[in-house]
């Protein structure tokens, strides 16, 4: 990650009003009493972790890598709490040996939040290529995915789908697109 | 303490001596190979939880259930190599406190299962140091199987995440787990009281 010499788009920059998207997606956490949220950064998933941050009902907090966070919010699932993980594309290509021998035989619910970098105005070569390794990880464990590219249908899908891995016990990856997020974009 | 001071113990034993102190239901994770194989060969409980993969996960499964479960006391056993490969988890539970939380290193400074080789921090890295370093402030050396016990004891009413190293022999498992993930996670959640048997 390149993180000095870019900006997020004006339009995730915007305020925490409960329709944006990650508003939504707080709510929509909330309203499904998933309250451990590991993550590793991402700045497009800023304002979303700022605010998951400063609301008591959750527990927020970063870990030095993604499959750390699977494990935890494994290990609260069996405990009885549920968690999501919150991270980036290139954190989600750390992941198929911990999906492969965790999360998928153990039949454990994993709820995953995937900023998508590279594509859409990608300026690093190495991210758009890391981003083509997402879809056919997912799919050659036939694990539930979407990619959520409008505000409309964000609450829908979400719901859904976390209610969906709970009652199936399976993972699901849910990609934010920068046709929902604004993404990152070279402003310099 | 220095490692150098202590006395090379039995994994296999180490971990009868833990679960024979085990009285409030206390839940144990083991890390995958010999670490879970000598927990399942100590006597398999419904609060144990057999990691069958994902190497080096056992102290941030163990995390998840202290921080779901905190009135429990959550162990989680990992080997030497395994704790090499997720060193940042400690300073994830050193920032968290999780009181209920203690951990336990088999080190033998070997990948055993794998043909003994020897791991890259063998001879050169100190578990216990790298665990204070990582602001795990509560962590130290057992230097025999009467001090590992004292530990135990100690930990059992602590008030932050307590680490306990022991320095092992190259002896392989004792037991095999049985390899089914479903009935062995299904198992774990019947144990913590999260769910009922059908």
């Amino acid at each position: 990650m390149a993180l000095a010499e870019q900006q997020t788009s004006p339009q995730a920059a915007q305020g925490a009003s409960d329709r944006s998207w990650h508003g939504i997606v707080l709510q929509t956490l909330k309203r499904n009493e998933i309250s451990l949220i590991p993550y590793v950064p991402d700045r497009v998933l800023t304002p979303l972790i700022k605010n998951l941050h400063a609301d008591p009902f959750f527990t927020t907090f970063a870990t030095a890598r993604e499959e750390e966070a699977v494990g935890i919010v494994s290990g609260a699932w069996m405990g009885g709490r549920r968690g999501a993980v919150l991270m980036q594309t290139s954190g989600f290509a750390t992941l198929a040996n911990v999906l492969a021998s965790l999360a998928v035989p153990y039949q454990i619910p994993l709820i995953m939040f995937v900023s998508e970098r590279g594509t859409l105005g990608e300026f690093n070569y190495g991210q758009s290529l890391v981003c083509r390794t997402m879809r056919p990880v997912l799919d050659s464990l036939a694990l539930e995915h979407h990619t959520i590219t409008r505000l409309d249908e964000l609450e829908f899908i979400a719901d859904r789908s976390i209610k969906q891995a709970v009652t199936t016990q399976a993972p699901v990856a849910l990609i934010l697109n920068p046709l929902l997020t604004g993404g990152k974009t070279f402003d310099k | 303490m220095n490692t150098r001071n202590t006395k090379v113990m039995n994994r296999f034993d180490v971990t009868s001596r833990l679960i024979g102190k085990l009285k409030h239901e206390e839940a144990v994770v083991g890390g995958i190979g010999n670490t879970n194989f000598d927990l399942w060969a100590a006597g398999h409980r419904p609060q144990n939880f057999y990691m069958l993969g994902s190497m080096g996960l056992a102290f941030p499964i163990a995390l998840g259930v202290a921080l779901a479960q905190p009135d429990r006391r959550v162990f989680a056993l990992e080997g030497d190599g395994s704790l090499l490969m997720q060193l940042g988890a400690l300073s994830t539970i050193a920032a968290l406190k999780p009181k209920n939380l203690i951990m336990i290193v088999m080190d033998n400074g070997i990948y055993q299962i794998t043909g003994a080789q020897p791991t890259p921090a063998a001879g050169v890295a100190d578990i216990v140091a790298i665990a204070t370093g990582s602001g795990l402030a509560n962590s130290a050396w057992a230097a025999d199987e009467e001090d590992f016990e004292r530990l135990v004891d100690e930990a059992m009413s602590a008030s932050e995440p307590s680490l306990i190293a022991v320095r092992i022999d190259d002896k392989p498992g004792v037991g095999t787990t049985r390899r089914d993930p479903v009935q062995i996670r299904e198992r774990f959640m019947h144990g913590l009281g999260v769910r009922e048997p059908l």
